[in-house]
């Protein structure tokens, strides 16, 4: 591994025995190095390339249920000295010297090899491609009135060394390529996005090049125009490949982290073994499905990523574990446990969460709807997942009427209940693809993916503004 | 700590290695945070750190490059200035930018803001356990009906910085905050519903962990038993966070850049009735109350009241120093990072009580939360539906709570549709204002 650099062995076991020098049950160092850059095109014009740097050290100790952390951008040692000590004062441990014995390095196979690093690409070829994507999104028609384009990339590398004597360390390289069009029509203006992400270098334009991305941007816009507010009412909603993972992820994914389900604030709370789904419903965390956004060797506790089945044909298995969880419960962190940067706690978050493939024909999907909503595209949403209570905002939606797409819908709204939605979904296609974005937990942004095959959820309350 | 004239040397050093026709702007900050999380009665996390930065701009013929670092360590400062420059290089030119000069500044001053307070830095860790483990108890006791608390936690921060530019532009400033928040759960397993509640204030002295406490419990016992309402059409009273939410979409589409760029629902419409006649809609950073106050913006203008809408009818855009120049005015002082902002927004409260407010209207839909705000909205077409949840008023009072429902109208309909505008304005954390209002009609989605 390259991680050497970040810091000397020597440094961190001394580091680690400064943490404990008052005691504690465990401590540990969390050393990242991170640079990014990024470039954004607006209104026909390159408007600003920027780049940034981040290093540095988080220290924590625990002892008892107390986690004490201190982080530090200074990586002499008497910086790191210092924040080990605030660290150990924050964890107000009183007793007895321990030491910190031999490292031993674990090692991780890399889940896909990074072909074009982002530094090895000239900025020149970037900020090309960014101007490539203006002119594809404005030839879809002089109604596109507006485009912006922007590219993101980022190495970081982490090196994670613990009192319990692990040091492991990982790249993380991700790229991500966006564009926004806007569209200008008798019914106003009308926006549409699009942004694929890999955790792979700039080959990721060779998968989706500019052209497509501000292709499918500029006709999500165009077709809004022409759409239709949704029909408000309880329908059954299909959801196309991708499109609805994310739904998933938040009205199920957050219900199932050890941490949520230990402060009571998950419905899936004890009900391990029990049938909480659908038994055409498999969900699985994946840490390591190369490539995908929320891919990467080790988490940020130094646990190798891993794949989790948390619910196997509707019955639920386990829940996702970081560190402290999984040593609460004598058991094994499940590689669950991240921060966002080294100024963070870890925490249990997801990774790559999907549903399993099914045996239908997602035409046969749609064709077996008399009536309802077939959602493309969903945005964000939110969930409270004490309750499970969801709502998504749609982006691209069509009616379906007597097993056809018709009519483009526009302000549609799902609401539900994950647990209600998992029971209720009747038909799982045998097609499959994913979504990257950015989960927020505390505060905290991490990159996940989630995916899912298209499939039906037999009823859905739709909120829109139309009859 | 550092000092005052440390961060100004290092911005200065580097505004200072401008060369030839580029221009440099330099920020660096420092600051020092705690954070205190509790769970069931013991400290789960303490966390005590400093931390330090650096964003560099560098323009050369209308081209601009951006660069930060989370150091201010001479070897890094250095490479990010290099960074900026290189990235300069691949921008494309553009006729209207370049940093503010303090001619094009005029005669604006920088207001004087006092919003650092000298005695948090001196208030021991333990006093902030305490609030933390205080407010968890708090909430506990708060209503009979709460069996948990998610999560209790209390932080502060301390930051300075800087502001140099090649241009001639110095400036610095610095400020305190301190939070109190819990989440409360109420009700069985099968009908968990959660509230949230906070005090903010710029020192310990100024937080009320009984207030936190109450709003939390209150804001989720009186949610329990929620069922999915009927599908009408109803007036709507929002909460303060809720309005300030659903103001902060509006005044996005007041910035001049989506304007400038056509992406604003409000493009075109100078002079013009855009909100109903009570409306004054304003933006101040430079009231101490606001939580987002700046003497100054991230371009080094001082910062001022702009009345954004008067009326009913809208006054102003907010502009930066390259919008300014492009729309032939001037900087209202509120660039933010590299675009066009708000920090300090708010209606000009009302005459009426919450009470009164609720007694206005035979019934209502309360909206004491929203979600899906992001993919539900656009400040671009204006579209906005979200889902919602709250309670039924009937007579003026809270009548059954409702889930799993939406709202729904447009972002312009809702300014017009402004029928009562509370007299309880309420600074928030995040910036802005947020105060009870009366929206005469939306669309309520349900069963």
């Amino acid at each position: 591994m390259e991680d050497r650099h970040l810091l000397d062995e020597d440094v961190i076991r001394r580091t680690l025995g400064t943490a404990l020098k008052r005691g504690g049950d465990f401590a540990e160092v969390f050393v990242e190095e991170k640079t990014s850059s990024s470039a954004s095109l607006d209104d026909g014009r390159v408007e600003e390339v920027s780049s940034s740097r981040r290093r540095g050290v988080g220290i924590r100790v625990v002892v008892g249920e107390t986690t004490g952390f201190a982080h530090t951008a200074d990586l002499s040692e008497e910086g790191l000295r210092s924040a080990a000590e605030a660290a150990a004062g924050a964890a107000q441990g009183s007793s007895g010297v321990r030491d910190v014995g031999a490292f031993s390095r674990k090692t991780v196979e890399p889940t896909h090899a990074v072909r074009d690093y982002p530094e090895s690409i000239d900025k020149e070829i970037k900020v090309e491609a960014l101007r490539r994507a203006d002119a594809a999104a404005r030839a879809e028609g002089g109604a596109i009135a507006q485009v912006s384009a922007s590219y993101a990339d980022s190495r970081r590398r982490i090196l994670v060394a613990n009192s319990d004597g692990l040091i492991a360390g990982d790249e993380q390289i991700r790229t991500r390529f966006s564009v926004n069009a806007v569209a200008t029509g008798d019914t106003g203006l009308q926006t549409g996005t699009e942004s694929p992400g890999r955790t792979v270098g700039w080959e990721l334009l060779e998968e989706f090049p500019p052209e497509q991305t501000a292709q499918i941007a500029a006709r999500r816009a165009l077709s809004k125009l022409e759409a239709r507010p949704a029909p408000s009412g309880k329908w059954p909603v299909v959801l196309k490949k991708g499109a609805g993972g994310v739904l998933f992820h938040e009205a199920c994914g957050h219900g199932l982290e050890a941490d949520l389900v230990a402060r009571d604030a998950s419905i899936f709370k004890g009900r391990v073994g029990e049938q909480v789904a659908s038994s055409l419903v498999t969900v699985v965390d994946d840490g390591r499905l190369a490539r995908e956004w929320g891919a990467y060797g080790i988490d940020d506790e130094g646990a190798a990523a891993q794949r989790n089945v948390l619910i196997e044909d509707g019955v639920l298995t386990d829940y996702m574990w970081d560190l402290l969880r999984a040593r609460k419960e004598g058991r094994q962190s499940s590689g669950n446990g991240r921060r966002e940067t080294y100024m963070n706690l870890p925490m249990v978050r997801m990774t790559n969460t999907f549903l399993e493939r099914g045996e239908t024909d997602p035409d046969d999907i749609i064709s077996a709807t008399p009536y309802g909503i077939y959602c493309v595209a969903l945005g964000g949403g939110q969930v409270n997942t004490a309750t499970g209570d969801f709502v998504f905002g749609v982006t691209e939606a069509y009616l379906i009427e007597n097993g056809v797409l018709t009519a483009p819908l526009r302000n549609a709204q799902l609401i539900g209940n994950g647990a209600e939605a998992l029971r209720a979904i009747d038909l799982v296609g045998n097609d499959f693809d994913t979504w990257a974005g950015t989960c927020g937990k505390d505060g905290q942004g991490v990159p996940v993916s989630s995916g899912q095959p298209t499939l039906r959820v037999s009823e859905l309350t739709v909120g829109g503004t139309g009859a | 700590m550092t000092s005052k004239r440390d961060l100004l040397v290092i911005a200065r050093e580097i505004a200072g290695s401008a060369r030839g026709a580029e221009q440099i702007e330099a920020r660096v900050g420092r600051g020092r945070d705690t954070d205190v999380e509790v769970l069931r009665g013991s400290v789960e996390s303490l966390t005590v750190a400093e931390s330090e930065g650096v964003t560099i701009r560098v323009v050369v013929d209308g081209r601009q490059g951006v660069a930060s670092a989370g150091s201010l360590d001479p070897e890094i400062v250095a490479a990010t200035l290099e960074d900026a420059r290189d990235n300069a290089r691949f921008a494309e030119p553009d006729e209207f930018s370049g940093l503010a000069t303090p001619a094009e500044l005029g005669d604006a001053i920088v207001p004087e803001l006092d919003l650092w307070r000298d005695d948090l830095a001196l208030i021991p860790t333990e006093e902030k356990v305490a609030m933390a483990l205080e407010l968890e108890r708090a909430v506990l006791s708060a209503n009979s009906l709460v069996r948990g608390v998610e999560s209790s936690s209390y932080g502060d921060g301390s930051n300075e910085s800087a502001l140099v530019t090649s241009t001639g532009i110095e400036a610095f400033h610095r400020r305190t905050t301190a939070s109190l928040g819990a989440s409360a759960l109420a009700g069985p397993d099968s009908d968990t519903q959660t509230g949230y509640g906070f005090s903010v204030g710029r020192t310990v002295s100024d937080l009320d962990f009984e207030y936190a406490a109450n709003q939390a419990a209150n804001r989720a016992v009186r949610l329990l038993g929620a069922t999915q309402p009927a599908t009408q059409r109803i007036p709507v009273i929002l909460d303060p966070l809720v309005a300030r939410t659903i103001l902060a979409l509006i005044i996005s589409a007041l910035g001049a850049e989506s304007v400038q760029k056509g992406r604003s629902m409000f493009a075109g419409r100078l002079g013009e009735a855009i909100g109903s006649p009570i409306v004054n809609l304003i933006e101040d950073p430079t009231n101490p109350d606001a939580f987002g106050a700046t003497p100054y913006d991230s371009e080094g203008a001082p910062t001022r009241r702009v009345n954004l809408v008067t009326a009913g009818v809208l006054n102003a855009y907010l502009h930066n120093v390259t919008t300014a120049r492009r729309g032939k005015t001037v900087t209202t002082g509120s660039a933010l990072g590299s675009g066009v902002g708000a920090r300090a927004a708010y209606l000009r409260p009302g005459p009426l009580s919450v009470e009164e407010l609720f007694a206005s209207v035979p019934s209502a839909l309360y909206v004491q939360s929203v979600s899906g705000i992001h993919s539900g909205t656009s400040t671009v077409s204006g579209d906005f539906s979200v889902g919602a949840e709250g309670l039924m008023v009937r007579d003026g009072v809270f009548a059954e709570p409702v889930r799993e429902a939406t709202i729904a109208s447009t972002l312009p309909r809702i300014l017009l549709d402004i029928a009562q505008i509370g007299s309880d304005l309420t600074w928030l954390p995040g910036g802005g204002a947020g105060m009870t209002l009366l929206i005469s009609d939306m669309m309520l989605s349900g069963s």
